[in-house]
């Protein structure tokens, strides 16, 4: 199923089973939620194309002791809004679980307005936040109810890139171990960095759960210096988290993502994935680079 | 989080403790006259005297004993600029000690220039940056409302702050999904650029909410105004003098 989808589904599902959640959203993906908001009106709440009223509506139910679900896409939910989530949910001291759907590349042909890379290392400026993202349908579900169920801010973020294989936990998973580098997929990167990472002696790690980040487990396999970040939003966004829990280990780190400069490109979330070097070619060109061609 | 504290001070004044109500506007004239060193927002600070104190004195179903209690009623100073009536309102009400005034805004302080619901006992929102509270109150509200409570929120907002894009954004919908338990107190003191006379009431009044326009010095005018619950969002414009 579509990741965007099983959130639908998963929401209304969460609307309907606990009281104490509410579901706002602006316009986007009110498609999905007809049934339930006719039956739970004083808990679904669409506000209209009005992005800051959004988060700051999901905050003040917050404020009330209720758990929001704050949801459009994420370029107006984390960055047109940023201030309503620094204040409304940061400040205050409440939490919520907002879902930004669309990502890096969803809505390729809409272009710039509609691509967010930033979102994750601007959500990263607010302390305890926690970041996910969930790479298939299934553990869209799994995350969802999980931030719903536990306090605190989350940010869900739902794309339409996957990955084969679902992991239900938070911390790292080790889905290959090896005597050289170690590769670290984050989100729906794993199945190209697998495939780009076929016949090297690597270690790989994937996680959904982006902040807080399992610096433990990192640690705990590293066989060699060299790192490689592979994440699908702005480059270099988890380079800190990877220093800070490396500060006492010599290393040497590759950082692969969306690359800071626009494209004015539009075509498809394939064309995009390419055009920043992260489909499985690109990995591997960049593997080559920093490790030496076909070694480990 | 920050736990609130629970204050236990000879030095606080309750409710019942200052004398009648002829003395009640010396002695807040007193406690603001404590705090010092943020008087480029002296006239924020006037501006909203009268208003807050109608509110805690005469208005508001809330006490220093019912933080927790989710029936209270919610106020929220989204002007945040220039607290120091609400400060001295919160210490004439005994929700914090006096001795707290003096040394406001400095490091060891738990009063802001602008407030921290997570610092000061009886603040419901912090507030600073303007336009939030507004919108904030639009989804505390809601959430009464789908809680069954049937506390009230009320919010003041200034009149320059009413610039705020989002605020209309919040007057909107609160207005749309008849949020009768939201009252707004636009304290009017003539601070918005750009101003067009009458503009403010007859914008929530074209969006549908009950809208009056009342002096905002004149106790009974406000608490009339402000107790009202007619139905649906009600909207206070409180005139004061405006800004030098």
């Amino acid at each position: 199923m579509n990741p965007r989808i099983q959130f639908a589904r998963t929401a209304a599902d969460l609307v309907e089973t606990d009281l104490s959640v509410a579901l706002v959203y602006a316009e986007i993906s009110g498609q999905f939620w007809g049934d339930v908001e006719r039956r739970h009106p004083d808990r679904v709440i669409n506000v209209g194309i009005r992005e800051q009223l959004l988060v700051n509506v999901g905050a003040g139910l917050a404020l009330t002791g209720m758990r929001p679900i704050v949801h459009t896409f994420g370029s107006f939910l984390v960055e047109r809004s940023f201030e309503q989530v620094k204040l409304g949910f940061g400040h205050q001291d409440v939490g919520g679980v907002l879902v930004g759907s669309g990502g890096s590349f969803d809505i390729a042909s809409g272009g710039r307005t509609h691509q967010v890379p930033g979102d994750v290392a601007l959500m990263d400026t607010l302390p305890g936040v926690h970041v996910h993202a969930p790479s298939n349908s299934r553990e869209v579900d799994v995350v969802l109810r999980r931030a719903v169920a536990s306090d605190g801010l989350h940010y869900v973020r739902v794309v339409g890139q996957t990955n084969a294989v679902a992991h239900a936990g938070e911390g790292f998973h080790v889905v290959r171990r090896g005597a050289g580098a170690t590769v670290i997929a984050l989100g729906p990167v794993l199945d190209e960095v697998l495939a780009a990472t076929e016949g090297r002696d690597v270690t790989v790690l994937y996680a959904h759960g982006v902040r807080p980040f399992d610096a433990r487990t990192l640690r705990s396999v590293l066989a060699a210096p060299e790192v490689v970040l592979v994440e699908p939003w702005l480059v270099g966004t988890s380079a800190h988290v990877v220093a800070d829990a490396l500060r006492d280990v010599p290393h040497r780190l590759l950082a692969l993502g969306v690359r800071r400069e626009e494209l004015r490109r539009y075509g498809t979330a394939e064309d995009h994935v390419r055009a920043h070097g992260l489909d499985a070619a690109g990995i591997a060109r960049s593997l080559d680079g920093f490790l030496g061609a076909g070694a480990a | 989080m920050i736990v609130r504290m629970t204050i236990i001070d000879e030095r606080m004044t309750g409710p019942d403790g200052a004398a009648d109500r002829g003395d009640r506007a010396a002695e807040l004239h007193r406690l603001m006259s404590l705090m010092t060193g943020d008087e480029k927002h002296t006239a924020a600070a006037t501006s909203t005297l009268d208003v807050v104190r109608v509110l805690y004195e005469r208005v508001l179903d809330v006490s220093p004993d019912r933080a927790g209690d989710a029936a209270r009623d919610r106020f929220y100073l989204s002007k945040g600029h220039g607290p120091m009536a609400y400060y001295a309102v919160l210490v004439d009400r005994g929700y914090l000690p006096e001795a707290w005034l003096e040394d406001w805004g400095s490091w060891d302080s738990p009063l802001g220039h602008h407030p921290d619901r997570n610092l000061v006992p009886g603040v419901e929102i912090s507030s600073g940056s303007l336009g939030h509270g507004l919108p904030l109150a639009v989804g505390t509200a809601l959430g009464l409302r789908a809680q069954g409570l049937p506390a009230r929120v009320v919010v003041l907002v200034g009149d320059a702050e009413l610039d705020e894009g989002s605020n209309h954004e919040a007057l909107e919908l609160a207005a749309a999904l008849a949020l009768s338990n939201l009252t707004v107190v636009v304290v009017d003191n003539g601070s918005s650029s750009y101003a067009v006379p009458g503009r403010i009431a007859e914008r929530f009044t074209t969006e549908g909410w009950h809208t009056v326009t009342v002096d905002g010095r004149d106790h009974d005018e406000l608490e009339s105004a402000l107790a009202a619950r007619p139905g649906r969002p009600n909207a206070v414009v409180a005139v004061v003098e405006e800004k030098r």
